[in-house]
């Protein structure tokens, strides 16, 4: 190495895969670093997964542990399935969010703070005695310690801002550090900036200026010894964007309300995680697309089956406690037989819970959750890019089959991202919805011979007037009956209308070997964590393989058979125990549970230590 | 969709009632409301099968079966919500809503007062039969303070609203009150509603012969009725009792009824203005013991309907931006991998 000219022979080392966590105050900007830094990786060419992980305060006090807000990002030369279990680096902005986010560091991790803002008062709202930055305590990482707010100020000084607006350009600082260090391009970030605040120069100019100050930094100082490269992951050729899961559920009703050459109504209450499929499909008017802001969980799913009887594509948002009081209004649903989607981005519950915090405990309220025998179609999404494709489907099997279906999504996929290969719209299944206009031979129950499905006649359409409501119909004419064995007959034919649906799964995908050890049955926002750790288990020599079900209700007609050709099953799932249940009642199947509840997902250490627990012949908890 | 031509058929009260037996109890006020409605309907131009009514739970709510147009009966307090969707997606229907005292101002409450508000153009017809009658007798929020009933076998502590100052205060554009015998009156208030543009809020006060024969004898029986209400005329002095001579006037921002004669004349009296809803919300605060029950329309506004407004922002957002699903997918930041 040549003296002096450090900045050009600072050595680059490889690596396959970084998980990065972003960590500072609510108010710091933190998720708008992690998504240029993600923005970054992904025009790099890397795969990756994110995570957000905000607080329910919108601004709890500045410095508190509360307060803190994260975005983490998993990203590499090779498969990414979740966004990673222990950090590589992380970057924390002041004394609360290095507590709350250091034990999740590597040993030998990297570790970088703002010095300065390890003053007396921070480090006493964050509950330290002594400073970490001197005490040893953090021995164990390689600590770089930044003057972040005195450099950045200094890059700004002749822009004549306040101290504060100052102060809220350190993000980007941050950002270009970490884009040196991990060569990541910074562009993007600037485009971003330049559109962001177009109306205000001077914070364009600012913002800028603290990302190019924090890349040169990183460059120049004598504090890095080295910089890393991350290769390009291997991706199936396509053209790909970065997407949310609730990007992609709002997506995925627009795309199947297109489609079908239908309306799109949404009616929604703002719940935590849901809030931003309403934001977002309410931008997309010129879709055709209805948004109505309701007065309450109720008016919401109201509203939706009130346009779905007018002929819409009809669909209400919510999380676990909206869920709980559309339940009454799904039950009308399935009983006037008019299609429309139920979202649930699930969240820890139960009550108010922890409404930031991810969950999938809300599996048998959709399967049960309603007065009298209620069976409805239950969808859940994988991935977050997987939310697009099941919210699409959940559309097609509503009118197809006349009935309500729920989707259930999960506050990990909401707010996670992935990588999302952009689908060519042509080549999206279609759609299709027909209205009867013909009186000749109508009755408002009259069912398809296939489907058993009603017609869907909307109002408006002459000579076909009818009634429908929410007493028990005469089979066929749909006029009010009491008598006791149409009921039964109606209660039946509504089981085997849902029942029915099997038909539309697909066979079902076995990642593995098809017969072994172990069986993976997982569902919903564990894929991720599920797959690596089944892949992780095959290479060590394992007989083990993965099932993900996205269709809970009907199961898939051949699970049965595969469930038995594994000597054990194992299902992780966040809750205490759901989906095993359901398997071991439809199956008798000696399936056992693996359930974590901490408002987190999975880390795939964690399954893996489960499976390898279980392959030595520690059999498990079951359901209590 | 056209509107009925000379060539078709002109539509009668008979092309609107439907095959469905009627289940009321014998004698409710509840006839006589259907009665009057399936006589206005043909006479307002609108093919058949754009009516829609709605209701929810409730004896009242059992309308949309006898009524030969779109239906749909939906649950307890919820067809303002299932009205609201209908009406926003397919501006072009006549919505009605059929709604009771219960169904809509206790379980539904929440929802009436945000219908109001937002001014969808749909009707309300709310029976106000001050009882729970499906339930079989149960007191509800307009049963006065004392009402004896199964629930309340000692009377009743509960306050009660009144309809007609709770749609003013929910910011209504058109209230109204009519009687279920009181057949002409009710077919024009019927009309009325149809024809203003927004959410027009009609209560009828109806008679359950069952559980709370009697409620509003004092507007009912001709020995009293003339004395007992007072009918709003807009531009019209505020005048009532058989022989037309007495009024309302206005004293310290008080009313007070007043005999004619002795120097009190019409021109003393306070005269309806149908477009001014702080006087609409001073004559709902009228009634007995002391004042008559006003009938008639208490307010009528224009105000922009939230089902225009939103088809607007839809239409101008098409106009300005078409859609286009491939942009749409396609949209931020993309990378291509080859």
């Amino acid at each position: 190495m040549a003296d002096g000219v450090a900045t050009l022979a600072k050595p680059i080392e490889e690596r396959d895969a970084i998980v990065i966590r972003f960590a500072g105050d609510s108010g710091d900007g933190m998720q708008v670093t992690g998504m240029q830094f993600t923005t970054g990786s992904a025009l790099a060419g890397n795969d990756l997964a994110t995570l957000p992980d905000f607080p329910a305060e919108i601004r709890a006090p500045a410095g508190t542990l509360a307060g803190v807000s994260a975005f983490q990002l998993n990203f590499s030369s090779l498969p990414v399935f979740t966004p990673g279990d222990d950090l590589d680096v992380l970057v924390a902005m002041n004394p609360a969010a290095l507590k709350t986010n250091v034990e999740d560091l590597k040993a030998g991790g990297i570790l970088i703070v703002d010095k300065e803002s390890f003053h007396e008062q921070n480090l006493k709202k964050a509950g330290y005695d002594h400073n970490p930055l001197t005490d040893g305590s953090l021995a164990r990482y390689q600590l770089f310690q930044i003057d972040v707010t005195k450099l950045t100020t200094a890059a700004l000084q002749d822009l004549g801002l306040s101290a504060r607006s100052v102060f809220r350009c350190r993000n980007f600082f941050c950002l270009g550090v970490t884009s040196w260090l991990y060569h990541r391009p910074i562009e993007p970030a600037e485009q971003w900036i330049r559109d962001k605040f177009r109306k205000t120069p001077e914070l364009v100019e600012a913002n800028v200026r603290a990302l190019h100050a924090g890349y040169h930094f990183s460059e120049n100082a004598e504090l890095f010894a080295v910089s890393y490269s991350v290769k390009p992951a291997v991706i199936p050729p396509g053209r790909y964007r970065n997407i949310t899961g609730n990007t992609a559920t709002a997506l995925g009703f627009v795309a199947a309300a297109h489609k079908a050459k239908r309306p799109l109504f949404l009616g929604s209450y703002p719940i935590t995680p849901a809030s931003d499929v309403l934001h977002e499909l309410s931008t997309l008017k010129q879709f055709d697309v209805y948004t109505f802001q309701a007065e309450d969980e109720i008016a919401g799913v109201g509203a939706a089956l009130g346009a779905a009887f007018g002929g819409a594509i009809a669909i209400t948002t919510t999380s676990g406690p909206g869920m709980n009081l559309k339940a009454e209004t799904i039950g009308l649903a399935l009983a006037v037989e008019l299609p429309l989607v139920i979202t649930d981005i699930q969240r820890a519950g139960p009550s108010t819970g922890m409404p930031t915090k991810t969950e999938q405990a809300d599996l048998l309220m959709a399967m049960y959750g309603r007065h009298g025998e209620a069976p409805v179609p239950v969808l859940a999404a994988a991935t977050p890019a997987d939310c697009f494709t099941m919210a699409y489907e959940a559309v097609r099997i509503a009118v197809k089959y006349m009935t309500p279906v729920i989707l259930l999504s999960d506050g990990f996929l909401a707010n996670g991202a992935e990588p999302w290969p952009i689908p060519d719209p042509d080549t999206l299944p279609d759609v299709p919805v027909t209205f009867r206009t013909d009186p000749g031979g109508f009755f408002p129950y009259v069912r398809d011979e296939e489907s058993l499905s009603r017609p869907w006649v909307i109002p408006g359409t002459p000579g076909l007037e009818h009634r429908i409501g929410g007493l028990e119909k005469e089979y066929l004419t749909g006029n009010v009956s009491y008598a006791p064995t149409n009921h039964e007959q109606m209660m039946r034919v509504r089981a085997r209308k849902v029942a029915g649906i099997v038909r539309e799964i697909p066979p079902t995908e076995v990642f593995g070997p098809a017969d072994g050890e172990l069986l993976l049955v997982g569902w919903g926002g564990t894929y991720g964590s599920i797959r690596q750790a089944t892949s992780q288990l095959q290479a060590a020599g394992h007989r083990v393989a993965h099932v993900h079900l996205r269709h809970l209700n009907p199961l898939p007609a051949d699970l049965e058979s595969i469930l038995g050709r594994y000597r054990r099953v194992l299902v992780p799932e966040i809750n205490l125990g759901q989906l095993v249940r359901l398997l071991r009642a439809e199956y008798l199947v000696d399936a056992i549970g693996f359930n974590k509840v901490q408002g987190r997902p999975f880390k795939v250490a964690e399954i893996v230590a489960r499976c390898l627990k279980l392959l030595n012949g520690e059999h498990g908890e079951v359901p209590s | 969709m056209s509107a009925p031509g000379a060539s078709e058929p002109k539509l009668g009260k008979k092309d609107f009632v439907s095959d469905q037996d009627v289940r009321w109890c014998p004698g409710c006020g509840d006839y006589a409301i259907l009665s009057q409605v399936q006589k206005v309907l043909p006479e307002l131009g609108i093919p058949r099968e754009r009516f829609v009514f709605v209701s929810g739970i409730g004896c009242s709510s059992r309308f949309p079966y006898y009524v030969n147009t779109y239906g749909f009966h939906s649950i307890h307090g919820r067809a303002p919500a299932i009205a609201t969707g209908l009406k926003a997606s397919r501006p072009e229907l006549s919505v009605w809503i059929v709604t009771g005292d219960g169904d809509a101002l206790s379980i539904g409450g929440n929802h009436v007062i945000h219908l109001l508000r937002r001014n969808l153009d749909v009707n309300v017809l709310l029976f106000n039969n001050k009882i729970y009658g499906l339930t079989k007798g149960q007191y509800s929020p307009t049963s006065e303070v004392g009402k004896i009933t199964k629930s309340t076998p000692i009377g009743s502590v509960d306050h009660p609203f009144d309809p007609i100052a709770l749609a003013l205060g929910a910011e209504a554009s058109f209230v109204a009150r009519s009687v279920d015998v009181e057949t002409r009156h009710l077919q024009d208030i019927v009309r009325r509603a149809h024809e203003h543009r927004g959410t027009s809020f009609v209560e009828i006060l109806q008679n359950c012969n069952v559980f709370n024969d009697g409620a509003f004898a004092d507007v009912t029986e001709k020995a009293t009725k003339a004395d007992h209400t007072l009918v709003l005329e807009h531009g019209k002095p505020l005048v009532f009792g058989k022989d037309r001579d007495r009024g309302i006037r206005l004293r310290n921002f008080q009313p007070e009824v007043v005999q004619l004669g002795d120097g009190v004349t019409e021109a003393d009296l306070l005269v309806h203005d149908e477009t001014n809803p702080a006087l609409a919300y001073l004559i709902a605060r009228l009634g007995p013991p002391d004042f008559p029950t006003p009938i008639g329309v208490f307010t009528a506004v224009e105000r922009p309907c939230y089902d225009a407004a939103l088809g607007q922002q839809i239409a101008s957002a098409r106009a300005k931006n078409p859609p286009d699903l491939r942009a749409l997918l396609n949209r931020g930041d993309t990378w291509t991998v080859s």
